[in-house]
């Protein structure tokens, strides 16, 4: 296989890269070793798109946030990405606490960011009646959203597969192809891949392929776990609520999610394995006292899921992009901690550039020139809890007229239908696992946790893919949800001996 | 030579939730004494439990052509405890034709119980 | 837009029974919602017996249960929407409901009988640490795999959970040919009934490990082991109990949410304990011309008390309907006292001429023997007693309350279970 650009990794920021080049004339391959874009930490982080007051303005990360953020309204517009610019609050208790808001708001001020503003008690309560009764200040910030990060991700690599990029999934790099200080290419688990130019987005595993060019990357992962609670939750707080940031990190949060849950976390600690994805009940204590000092009156009666992400925090704690030091062609993204999932459109601009310079270094005749077939807008998926939502009935009535598919609630606690499942197993990046369908359609993603869907969702999969039920996986290869049909153990055994049971 | 096998057990009553501990002793396995129940009952149980337990085997059995692959079934009596596994895998050897009504044999007097395994549902065919 | 008489919601055994109570007591034009393919609701993946010992004085498996109702429906007037979804309620009893024939329903009810039943505490709910892999099923879908689909969810097996559910999947993986490692209880008694314990686990040897709980789920793809802790008396790991087991599957069977998320859309008032509506003795919820009955109400332990309860609520829609019912001047409360947990129905609210007594339903916290059932009116003044050898609450406890006491003016009824041995505190 052959391309012009191989872009390693399905994270935001591969995906957005990915898309952004999709403009131009180019060839483009984009591998993921898991059998789903948005399978590390673009699918387990707060969704919060920052306002950006908080990074410092010297860093790459912070200018990267500045200037990403406006471009979400627009670019979620595009990609039907659900998408609320709800506003933040930083939520102080004490003078010294004012102090600390006091300096961001003046921090923020000189980045540029508008409509920064310090409430006092009565604002704070009148906005957030829930909160804490001993909060007396806040930095609040109206520019800050909420998206859904994995739904942004896919959708990015959705947009970017209707435009011409090959997305290979289940392709991992073993390695790279370097010729005289030259990219030739990729050595993948299904083969060689040639290529001009290689860009390291992978994320957790970006300093092993910044390594074999030479480059001195390293990466730390950094475990943030995070509890979510049901819908009747969901309203609890109007905005992302923050306490005082330290130094390393914004702390605990709470935040409605753009699909109504309660989302709080992440707390943070060092992890030694890339893969380790296990949460603690230390972690989760330590995430829930964090989030009932904001909330008194939270519970974790309703905890519908816990997990962890793992962030990939580079040494000096900043973005690392740019060109390899070693290896003309390849173009190192890493270190992509949060504000990545804020940053990832701007970062997806600025990669483009350094693709322009690359390839006029390699051959200096050679300009990009744009495509003019670019496709900005991803078609309209029929999601029923929209038409629900407006009372517009009589338009999914139509819908189902034409598609009787439409009509058949598969998933009872989302209200996610028969026809929107299928719609997602078709998509251009298809969704070839149980996890799959349920980031891209929510099937499972309610208070019974795919107890009820799970077995229908399996055989409606199983029926589209033409594959056996016992192939249908929760996450890929190695993840099958059932085992054998019944009968089969007993029919291969010749003598029972199963069990302690006396004769 | 022969020597009295003299034997102690104990059955845990089913009959209510306080669940008495019955011991029954035995002597070359026929009941000598039956002690710590609290009601005729369970006396009753714990003998019948020493002396030849039997369950009702409620399991599937393939469908073939069927609306489901598989069709529930029972032992339409219950059957000595001892054979419930090997009926198990007596069982998972047979296949039925859908359509499949409730109360149909299945098959005549497993493993020569003399107990018929009868389906517990209806079945139709695709 | 479609207009009925009554909209049964869920066609289990409790829709399944309310619809024919109902039909019986001169109801028309009764219509039966029902998500599902097959009427009988959770009966047709119950596929052991034990079913109906109460009701039918005779030993049934689910689906015979389930058969006997669905043959009398099918000879009925009742008309059935199965795969049928209903997405919303509204208070003024305007159904929305889907599927693919019809598309949208609107059918407007003069009388609604709640019949959801109710769905299984997850993993997630219990914040249970670890991975999140392959081959974390709770015990009513591993049932569903098993008993309806023909297939096996796992070789080496754990269960987390010793209710009924648990029990019986304990039993059924290991006649399928799975190993099952252990049933673990966090509790020091299992809350499934003895029977089970006897035929499930000790028949097959399988071990129940009480005060124990699962601390870590191991594995990445597929679950490879689990880390298992005993646990002190207010259900907390011990540190240095861990115990690592290998296996590739987790049922869990750690309890049942009564489903009424359509209920309280509605505006329906919820109990605390029981998860359901709060209802009155024609299990009538705080809307009126609402009824609920079955899981949806209160999680029951045998199916024979939900179509008894379901025969209730399908009469109640009768008199209601009929407009024959007459308020109390004061409604009587029924409050949970010394070690009960809640109890079924939580209100008397009309006179009835002919009633002699009401049965009542309630679930003891904790398992004690030789009791006393006390009914205690205002003024904690003692008005009846009822013996029981043992309660637990894996098992609900019914009893009478008379209709003389029903009649007596006091504004609660407060019921405790109490040591039969030791003198009443004052």
């Amino acid at each position: 296989m052959k391309t012009d650009v191989v872009v390693i990794g399905g994270g935001v920021t591969g995906t957005a890269i990915a898309r952004e080049l999709a403009r131009y004339h180019l060839n483009i391959i984009l591998l993921e070793k898991e059998d789903d874009v948005a399978m590390g930490a673009s699918k387990a982080n707060s969704g919060i798109i920052h306002a950006g007051y908080n990074a410092d303005q010297t860093t790459l990360k912070g200018q990267l946030n500045i200037e990403a953020n406006p471009m979400f309204d627009q670019l979620c517009r595009k990609l039907n990405v659900p998408f609320q610019r709800i506003g933040s609050l930083v939520v102080g208790f004490d003078q010294a606490d004012l102090k600390v808001l006091i300096q961001e708001e003046i921090k923020g001020q000189q980045a540029g960011i508008k409509n920064l503003k310090i409430l006092a008690r009565e604002q704070l309560r009148a906005m957030e009646p829930n909160l804490n009764q001993q909060a007396r200040f806040a930095l609040y910030a109206p520019s800050a959203g909420i998206i859904s990060s994995y739904e942004f991700t896919i959708s990015l690599a959705n947009s970017a597969v209707l435009n011409g990029v090959k997305v290979l999934l289940e392709t991992e790099v073993n390695g790279l192809m370097i010729e005289a200080g030259k990219i030739r290419g990729v050595e993948t688990n299904r083969g060689k891949i040639a290529a001009t130019i290689v860009i390291n987005a992978a994320g957790l595993y970006s300093d092993k392929i910044a390594q074999q060019a030479g480059d001195q990357i390293k990466i730390t992962p950094r475990k943030g776990e995070y509890h979510l609670l049901d819908k009747n939750w969901g309203d609890l707080v109007n905005h992302v609520i923050f306490p005082i940031p330290t130094k390393h990190s914004k702390g605990i949060l709470v935040t409605p999610t753009v699909h109504g849950n309660l989302l709080i976390g992440p707390n943070s600690s060092l992890s030694t394995a890339r893969e380790n994805l296990a949460v603690s009940s230390t972690g989760l204590k330590e995430v829930y006292d964090g989030a009932k000092k904001l909330l008194p009156g939270l519970s974790r009666k309703d905890v519908i899921a816990s997990f962890s992400g793992l962030r990939a925090t580079a040494e000096g704690d900043d973005f690392i992009i740019g060109p390899s030091a070693n290896c003309v062609g390849l173009i190192n993204v890493a270190g992509i901690q949060s504000p990545g999932l804020t940053s990832a459109p701007a970062i997806a601009k600025s990669v483009t550039d350094l693709v322009k310079d690359t390839l006029s270094r390699i051959n200096p005749g050679l300009t990009l020139t744009y495509r003019d077939d670019f496709i900005e807008e991803l078609p309209k998926k029929l999601i029923f809890t929209e038409y629900l939502a407006q009372n517009d009935l009589e338009k999914w009535q139509e819908i189902i007229d034409d598609h009787p598919e439409y009509g058949e609630i598969i998933c009872r606690c989302e209200k996610i239908s028969k026809g929107e499942i299928i719609s997602a197993i078709n998509d251009p990046v298809p969704a070839q696992s149980i996890d799959a369908v349920k980031r891209r359609t929510r099937t499972g993603a309610g208070r019974c946790q795919g107890g009820f869907c799970e077995p229908r969702l399996l055989a409606i999969m199983s029926e589209e893919l033409g594959l056996s039920p016992l192939a249908i996986t929760k996450k890929g290869a190695g993840s099958a949800i059932l085992k054998a049909r019944t009968k089969d153990w007993l029919r291969e055994q010749k003598n029972y001996t199963g069990g302690g049971e006396q004769q | 030579m022969s020597r009295n096998i003299i034997n102690k057990a104990n059955i845990i009553c089913i009959g209510c939730p306080k669940g008495c501990r019955i011991v029954v002793e035995s002597e070359n396995g026929t009941i000598s004494q039956l002690s710590n129940y609290s009601c005729p009952r369970g006396k009753e149980y714990a003998r019948e439990e020493f002396i030849n337990p039997t369950r009702i085997l409620p399991t599937t059995v393939r469908v073939s052509n069927g609306e489901l692959p598989v069709v529930s079934v029972k032992t339409a009596a219950p059957i000595p405890k001892g054979l419930l596994l090997s009926s198990m895998n007596e069982i998972a050897r047979i296949e039925v034709k859908a359509p499949v009504s409730i109360g149909q044999i299945i098959r005549k007097d497993l493993m020569g119980t003399g107990v018929d395994l009868i389906a517990t549902t209806t079945v139709a065919r695709k | 837009m479609i207009n009925h008489d009554l909209v049964i919601i869920g066609a289990g055994p409790a829709g399944l029974a309310a619809a024919l109570a109902a039909e019986k007591n001169g109801v028309k034009r009764i219509l039966l919602l029902e998500r599902d393919k097959y009427l009988g609701g959770i009966l047709q993946q119950c596929i052991h017996n034990g079913f109906g010992l109460e009701y039918f004085r005779e030993e049934l498996t689910g689906p015979e249960y389930a058969h006997r109702f669905i043959e009398k429906i099918k000879k009925s007037q009742v008309k059935i929407k199965s795969e049928t979804m209903v997405v919303n309620i509204s208070q003024d009893k305007l159904v929305t409901a889907m599927n693919r024939s019809d598309g949208i329903l609107q059918i407007q009810a003069k009388a609604i009988v709640l019949a959801m039943g109710c769905r299984e505490r997850t993993r997630e709910a219990i914040l249970i640490p670890g991975t999140r892999p392959a081959g974390i099923f709770t015990a009513g879908s591993a049932q569903r795999y098993v008993n309806l689909e023909g297939f096996l969810p796992g070789k080496k097996v754990i269960i987390l959970g010793s209710g009924d559910i648990g029990l019986i999947m304990a039993r059924r993986m290991m006649l399928e040919g799975a190993e099952v490692k252990a049933v673990l209880e966090i509790m020091p008694y299992s809350s499934g009934l003895l029977r089970n314990q006897v035929q499930c686990l000790d028949d097959f040897g399988i071990p129940l490990r009480l005060q124990h709980t699962i601390t870590r789920i191991n594995g990445l793809k597929r679950v490879d082991s689990v880390v298992i802790s005993r646990v002190d008396q207010s259900l907390q790991p011990i540190p240095g109990t861990e115990e690592l087991i290998d296996c590739d599957t987790i049922l869990f069977s750690v309890g049942l949410i009564p489903e009424n998320e359509l209920s309280t859309g509605m505006g329906i008032e919820l109990d605390r304990i029981t998860g359901g509506p709060i209802v009155n003795e024609l299990r009538e919820t705080v809307l009126k011309g609402v009824f609920a009955c079955g899981n949806v109400l209160q999680v029951h332990d045998l199916v024979d008390y939900v179509t008894e309860e379901a025969e209730i609520a399908g009469k109640a829609v009768a008199d209601y309907l009929k407009g024959m019912r007459v308020k109390r001047e004061q409604v009587l409360n029924l409050l949970p006292g010394t070690n009960v947990a809640y109890i079924v129905p939580q209100q008397i609210a009309y006179e009835q001429v002919d009633r002699k007594r009401v049965k009542l339903f309630l679930r003891v916290r904790r398992p004690a023997e030789d009791v006393r059932i006390d009914l205690i009116a205002e003024g904690e003044k003692t008005i009846l007693s009822y013996r029981r050898s043992i309660v637990t609450p894996g098992e609900m406890v019914t009893f009478f309350l008379p209709e003389a006491i029903i009649g007596e003016k006091t504004a609660y009824i407060k019921v405790s279970v109490e040591k039969n041995s030791r003198e009443k505190e004052g």
